[in-house]
């Protein structure tokens, strides 16, 4: 199980009381409606699904209950930031060990 | 390729068992192949398989990164069904169940392929609902299957438990007969025996790094960690890293990856008669023919290419095999391990020519590609051969996410695929 950092309780939490919501940053068209078929592909349907670096969303539904972005190493399962829904992706990421730390 | 026959076992016993050649061989790579599968598992070496026997191309290679059948082919739970509720999929599905029968035969090489029954449990009205509509569209697409009360249920298969005290009662059942069981590895071994002997080369410890293509855009070969390799065919069968191969072509595609568990319990004598499944409380089970509990867990919910998964899961899963099977409730479960598994939006496969030309695909058999590797190589080397889908698979492309003509097997499937 995962344990999962909340940017907004600033707490360390397993991964239970939280959902997974899928890719982050991809921006929904304003006019949806307007959208081509491709672009909706693309928006809909269409995901980066990296061996390596994701981006994506999670939400702390039994606990604040808001949704944040996560960068984590899908390979390792390990994270290595979360921040808050709105912020941009994090320009530098911290380098993390994949070595498993006894506590 | 000696044939596997009663006479060639009295022969070898006679002689210390000295005479049984390899079953494949491992060539090196040759400079260039008419065709490339890229993925040794079930599906990719039956495309090797029916490529040789129904089209007579044999000049082709089975790249492989890791050793044959060792990704989900040897991770799932070897379960073999073709109660699907939409057309399409009761096309392909019941096309891989015909083929599964017989298949031995075919391939001189004992599958263990057991129609012993695949039991769906309702525990609620919802429940009867949608399996009595999955019973009645089969029935109409000429697929087997039938409604079962609880007390039929538990004649079936006697360990379950019909209590109506239970937390989910059971209140019925879908039963399809021709539904069972095959040994995985057996699978993969024998359409790989059969392609080796036909010819096709299959190479092992062969990652592919990179896909070439050619100033026009078609394939010309690919990269890989034993140097290039050309091929004006290259068929994509890479499972939960079928994306990551489709990226190096440029090809974006509509597809997760996410770890998919199992596990089997300390073997026993004969106690589960069929495979048992329930949407609801999510577990399903069946029993090897070592005496193995063999049961099948959910996904985690997070896109990963770790092959382990979170211990809640299983956890979850043994919860509701204890409610269903109060018997179990003390039995010791040997092992886990995780498969990544790649999941379309619709949940229903992708086996397709591509915009790349020269490039195929068949993947996005998420949770439940097993049973239908004999019916997904045969229209996969038919999409391959004649550059044009079989009818059998022509609904499968990548476009249906642009066109909107999904085949939403998720939702009238619930869980279980």
């Amino acid at each position: 199980m995962l344990l999962i950092r909340c940017p907004y309780c600033e707490e360390e939490r397993p991964e239970l009381e939280f959902r997974n919501a899928g890719e982050a940053h991809i921006a929904r068209s304003a006019n949806i409606a307007g959208e081509s078929d491709d672009d909706f592909e693309k928006f809909f349907f269409i995901r980066s699904n990296p061996k390596g670096i994701i981006h994506e969303r999670w939400r702390h539904m039994h606990g604040c209950a808001r949704f944040f972005n996560a960068v984590r190493d899908t390979v390792s399962d390990k994270f290595i930031i979360t921040y808050k829904a709105g912020e941009p992706k994090p320009a530098k990421l911290p380098k993390i060990s994949n070595e498993v730390v006894a506590k | 390729m000696k044939k596997y026959s009663v006479f060639a076992i009295a022969r070898e016993a006679m002689r210390g068992h000295r005479g049984w050649e390899e079953q494949w061989s491992s060539p090196e790579p040759k400079k260039d192949y008419d065709v490339i599968i890229v993925g040794a598992g079930g599906h990719g070496l039956a495309t090797a398989y029916y490529l040789a026997t129904v089209h007579g191309i044999t000049n082709v290679a089975v790249l492989e990164k890791g050793w044959l059948g060792g990704g989900n082919t040897g991770r799932n739970t070897t379960i073999i069904r073709s109660n699907y509720l939409y057309d399409e999929s009761a096309g392909i599905y019941d096309h891989a169940l015909k083929l599964w029968d017989g298949l031995s035969q075919e391939l001189n090489y004992n599958v263990m392929y057991s129609a012993r029954g695949v039991m769906m449990l309702a525990h609620n009205v919802h429940d009867i609902q949608v399996l009595k509509r999955h019973v009645h569209a089969n029935r109409l697409n000429g697929i087997d299957n039938e409604w079962l009360t609880p007390e039929q249920a538990k004649e079936f298969c006697p360990p379950l438990n019909i209590s109506k005290q239970a937390r989910y009662p059971v209140v019925g059942a879908a039963l399809q007969r021709r539904g069972g069981t095959a040994r995985h590895d057996a699978v993969a071994w024998g359409y790989a025996r059969g392609a080796s002997a036909r010819g096709v080369h299959i190479i092992q410890n062969c990652e592919v790094t990179g896909v070439k293509r050619a100033a026009n855009g078609a394939v010309t070969g690919v990269e890989t960690t034993r140097g290039f390799i050309g091929a004006k065919k290259v068929g994509v069968v890479a499972a939960g890293h079928s994306s990551v191969i489709m990226n190096m072509a440029g090809v974006r595609m509509p597809l997760e990856s996410y770890p998919l568990q199992a596990l089997v319990s300390e073997p026993v004598k004969p106690v589960v008669p069929c495979v048992v499944m329930s949407n609801t409380v999510h577990a399903y089970i069946s029993q090897s023919d070592k005496g193995e509990l063999v049961i099948g867990a959910g996904t985690d919910q997070y896109v990963s290419y770790s092959q382990t998964g979170g211990l809640h899961i299983l956890q979850h899963t043994l919860d509701a095999i204890c409610e269903m099977f109060p018997i179990f409730t003390r039995m010791k479960m040997l092992r886990s391990w995780g498969g990544i598994v790649d999941v379309t939006p619709d949940r229903s496969p992708i086996l397709a020519k591509t915009p790349v030309p020269g490039l195929y695909v068949n993947c996005g058999w998420g949770t439940g590609g097993f049973k239908a590797t004999p019916g997904s190589g045969h229209v996969f080397a038919h999409t391959i051969a004649r550059d044009d889908p079989h009818p059998i698979n022509a609904p499968f492309t990548i476009e249906r996410f642009r066109t909107g003509r999904l085949i939403d097997e998720a939702a009238a499937a619930a869980v279980a695929h």
